[in-house]
């Protein structure tokens, strides 16, 4: 098992240093950063001057090296725009996206595996019928749509929920969190919903149809012959035997969850390392994008391996290659 | 049935959920589409943050509801010794936030920090300019050659407290390598209206009512939440679910679902910047085009016809939905009001076609155009440049010009058509000249450059238009001190560029903001976000 986490962790250092080169051979079609931190009146030569401290000058290889060095002393640099060192920035906005991401996972877990055990049990229900529309819908509009559809439902409409912002922020320590308010918790309603909509519907699919199969097993049959409750056999036989599938791609969906938060983020000015990222594109600011980069990357990498090893928990049957069958 | 119950059970929830608002303080809120990124008054030359940083700093002079200049921090001014000595007397009894008093060396401080090396507001002060204290109150800025229009810029130079500073080790803006960020970036400590209590870089600014302030509020606000929101459809859904007050700016296709609500409504007036078309006229083949071995446009006849192609008329209409006024000029006539004088060549495809003929490019090939060539356009950065640009690709078609449009957003654009390259054939640009005045035009738009953009002039000509005539005239105006002689040489200069058809000027787009209808703020051709004349009921 150490064997197998080592050398996860060699390839990971690997896919590290693949995605900041793909990252700075992009950043050379990005636009000029310089032009956006002058004003319309700095000169010429200024201009000039201020591209040679960034060391933008230097050959695309050095400013990698450059950066991979400073990357591996976790020094990202001062963002351009903000003049700020990056890794304050992003400590910053780390906490808004991961309450937000956690939010959406539970949202889609605990509102998508019932859905999709009822609609496996009953696939032919009026109310089947309505989630499966509801799914469609779910996995087929893009999430910017779905953001301002609630936006303008629950909060112009109906002047229920907020529209923007997170509210009601309480700092402990280093994290700031929105959880421990009312104002907070509010604020969270919408966009976790956006932002896990696609996820609760894929998980509903996935339940459903794995309970359709579950259901035509044998053991079932035989538990139905037995006498067992219908709850019974619906939910300690058939449900568990659903769930390693859904341990998995929530698992993935997860990394996904936080990577693509940039879209919901920016819909709903909620303060996270998305809405930054984006900025930091429009306004070329290097450091920024490659230290989010970078980021969303090791995140990738260590939900993948956390992934891997609860997979061979969950289930007795699987083992990682590295140890004896 | 289900989906109802769900949907009320939803209902239930969200209602529960609601917390009542307590709050009998008057707050404004205004949610622009930016950041605030620096409190540093001298940090960044930029219309939104000077505007925001103006509602807590202040410099010597102010401007009023109509952009004329009237006294800030100093009471009064006199000019002497032919123009090369200003005397500035300074208000007595002014105090900054932190309580300290606000004198002569504050001024003498704030020209040093102004003019360091990462001060972009150093153009706000001419190189040679000696700043002297004579007393506590009264200051003598000492300059070389006369310069009619020092304190034109003046208002958004703003005043730092020169103990304040020095104690938290900011003397110098932050440098675009500094690790850290200087402590002016994050606080501020000015003598205005507004004091910063809170700064949260991308979520929200607070500014709390200086009780202290020297003038007398024509607000009666006790605080105003800044908070940006950069999604445009988010930001409009704030302002009518009534969680912002102001919003800057309204996308111009929401402006007649906003003023149809029944509690907001859009502020509309003319901006100052000019949105324009440029031609290479520099080079002696252009960059992307059909026409190899000569530049068609420095044909005035060409660029004539181009411009008479254009019916602006229509894209005021179709593209603008009314919100632009066509301009002749490239200095709007809020600015500098005689170029009101000076008419547009008329809309008229006959007379364009008739000059495309007569410069030598007939229309030819199986696809019966003339030529083709790139139209290069920001496509984030002005009201509707996108859509501005394909009507303009458009419109030359029917002079059988094929325009092969680069609409791009503005990071890539600006490297682009910006020095040193330049390597834009024919590109639309904004300008709205940082000193409020007309000068300002003739000395970056439309004197003639270095090939790099180098030496101070002609830097964002990005097409290289010359003539030496109006070089001249901008040289001149630069140090004459008669109002009405300075005035007859501008508008000569813009008869000349008119005559030339150096540039093709479009318009000048209209500023919209949604505002509550129970706010009333003013709205300034400069886009400023002005607190201190906002009143609540």
């Amino acid at each position: 098992m150490l064997a197998f986490i080592l050398r996860r962790l060699a390839q990971a250092v690997i896919v590290l240093l693949t995605v900041a080169l793909i990252a700075f051979s992009l950043f050379r079609f990005v636009g000029d950063p310089t032009n956006q931190m002058v004003s319309q009146d700095t000169t010429v030569e200024q201009r000039i001057e201020m591209r040679k401290e960034l060391g933008l000058d230097d050959p695309v290889y050095r400013q990698f090296l450059r950066f991979v060095g400073n990357a591996a002393r976790f020094e990202f640099g001062v963002s351009y725009q903000n003049k700020q060192p990056v890794s304050k920035l992003i400590g910053e906005r780390f906490s808004a996206t991961i309450e937000l991401a956690l939010t959406s996972a539970f949202f889609a877990l605990f509102v998508g595996i019932p859905m999709g055990v009822y609609t496996g049990i009953y696939p032919n229900s009026l109310l089947a019928r309505l989630f499966q529309t509801i799914s469609l819908v779910g996995v087929s509009l893009p999430t910017f749509l779905i953001g301002i559809l609630l936006i303008f439902v629950f909060s112009v409409s109906l002047g229920l929920l907020p529209s923007f912002g997170r509210q009601g922020v309480v700092r402990i320590g280093s994290w700031t969190t929105s959880f421990l308010t009312l104002e907070g918790l509010r604020s969270l309603i919408l966009p976790a919903i956006t932002l896990g909509l696609f996820q609760m519907t894929l998980i509903m699919r996935l339940v459903r149809s794995e309970m359709l199969e579950v259901l035509r097993m044998d053991y079932i049959r035989f538990a139905r012959a037995r006498g067992l409750s219908d709850r019974s056999i619906n939910f300690r036989h058939a449900l568990k035997n659903t769930l390693i599938p859904v341990i998995t791609i929530t698992g993935l969906q997860l990394g996904s969850i936080i990577a693509f938060a940039i879209i919901t983020e920016t819909v709903f000015q909620w303060p996270g390392m998305g809405l930054m990222f984006l900025q930091a594109v429009q306004t070329v600011d290097i450091p920024i994008m490659a230290a989010y980069l970078l980021l969303v990357a090791t995140l990738f990498v260590l939900i993948n391996l956390a992934v891997d090893l609860l997979y061979s928990a969950v289930d007795p049957r699987i083992r990682v290659a590295g140890k004896a069958a | 049935m289900n989906k109802k119950t769900i949907f009320s059970a939803g209902l239930f929830a969200a209602v529960a959920l609601h917390a009542a608002p307590a709050d009998a303080q008057q707050t404004l809120k205004y949610a622009f589409q930016g950041n605030l990124n620096t409190l540093d008054p001298h940090s960044l030359n930029e219309t939104t943050t000077l505007g925001l940083q103006g509602n807590v700093y202040e410099g010597l002079t102010a401007r009023d509801k109509n952009l004329k200049i009237i006294p800030g921090l100093a009471e009064r001014w006199e000019v002497l010794d032919g123009g090369t000595r200003w005397r500035f007397h300074l208000r007595k009894g002014v105090k900054f936030h932190n309580g300290n008093d606000f004198n002569a060396d504050d001024v003498v401080f704030t020209a040093t920090r102004t003019a360091a090396r990462n001060s972009q507001l150093s153009v706000r002060l001419p190189k040679d300019m000696e700043t002297v204290k004579v007393d506590a109150h009264t200051v003598d800025f000492k300059l070389k050659a006369p310069n009619p229009i020092l304190h034109y810029a003046w208002d958004t130079w703003y005043m730092m407290d020169k103990e304040w500073t020095e104690a938290n080790n900011a003397t110098q803006p932050s440098a675009p390598q500094d690790t850290t960020p200087s402590f002016a970036v994050l606080n501020a400590n000015g003598t205005g209206a507004f004091k910063i209590t809170e700064h949260q870089l991308g979520v929200r600014t607070i500014f709390d009512k200086n009780t202290a302030w020297w003038g007398k509020p024509e607000h009666n606000l006790d605080k105003v939440i800044f908070t940006p929101i950069t999604s445009a459809p988010t930001r409009v859904a704030a302002l009518l679910s009534g969680e912002v007050d102001v919003i800057d700016p309204v996308p111009l296709q929401d402006v007649a679902r906003i003023n149809a609500s029944a509690n907001a409504k859009v502020l509309e007036g003319p901006e100052v910047r000019t949105i324009y078309l440029g031609f290479d006229q520099m080079r002696p083949e252009l960059t992307a085009s059909s026409v190899k071995g000569k530049n068609p446009f420095k044909d005035v006849r060409v660029r004539k016809a181009f411009y008479q192609a254009v019916d602006i008329e229509a894209i005021k209409r179709q593209v603008m939905r009314n919100a632009s006024v066509p301009a002749a000029s490239l200095v709007s006539p809020l600015i500098f009001p005689p170029v009101g004088q000076i008419q547009r060549w008329p809309f008229d495809l006959a007379a364009a076609n008739k000059l495309m003929d007569e410069a030598g490019y007939p229309r030819q090939g199986a696809d019966n155009i003339r030529f083709e060539v790139d139209l290069d356009c920001p496509n984030d950065r002005y009201v509707n440049d996108g859509p501005i640009c394909q009507a303009v690709t458009a419109m030359l078609a029917r002079i059988g010009v094929k325009i092969n449009l680069q609409a791009v957003p503005r990071a890539q654009f600006f490297a682009k058509a910006n020095s040193p390259g330049y390597n834009v054939p024919f590109y639309l640009l904004g300008w709205t000249p940082g000193t409020m005045d007309a000068h300002n035009v003739l000395n970056d738009l439309m004197s003639c450059r270095a090939a790099d953009g180098s030496g101070g002039k002609g830097q964002f000509n990005n097409g290289g238009y010359c003539n030496a005539k109006v070089d001249e005239l901008a040289s001149k105006v630069l140090i004459e001190v008669d109002t009405a002689k300075r005035e007859g040489m501008i508008l000569e200069a813009f008869k000349i560029l008119h005559d030339d058809v150096g540039y093709l000027p479009l318009h000048q787009q209209a500023l919209s903001w949604g505002v509550q209808k129970n706010v009333e703020i003013v709205q300034r051709a400069d886009n400023q976000p002005l607190f201190y004349w906002a009143t609540k009921k």
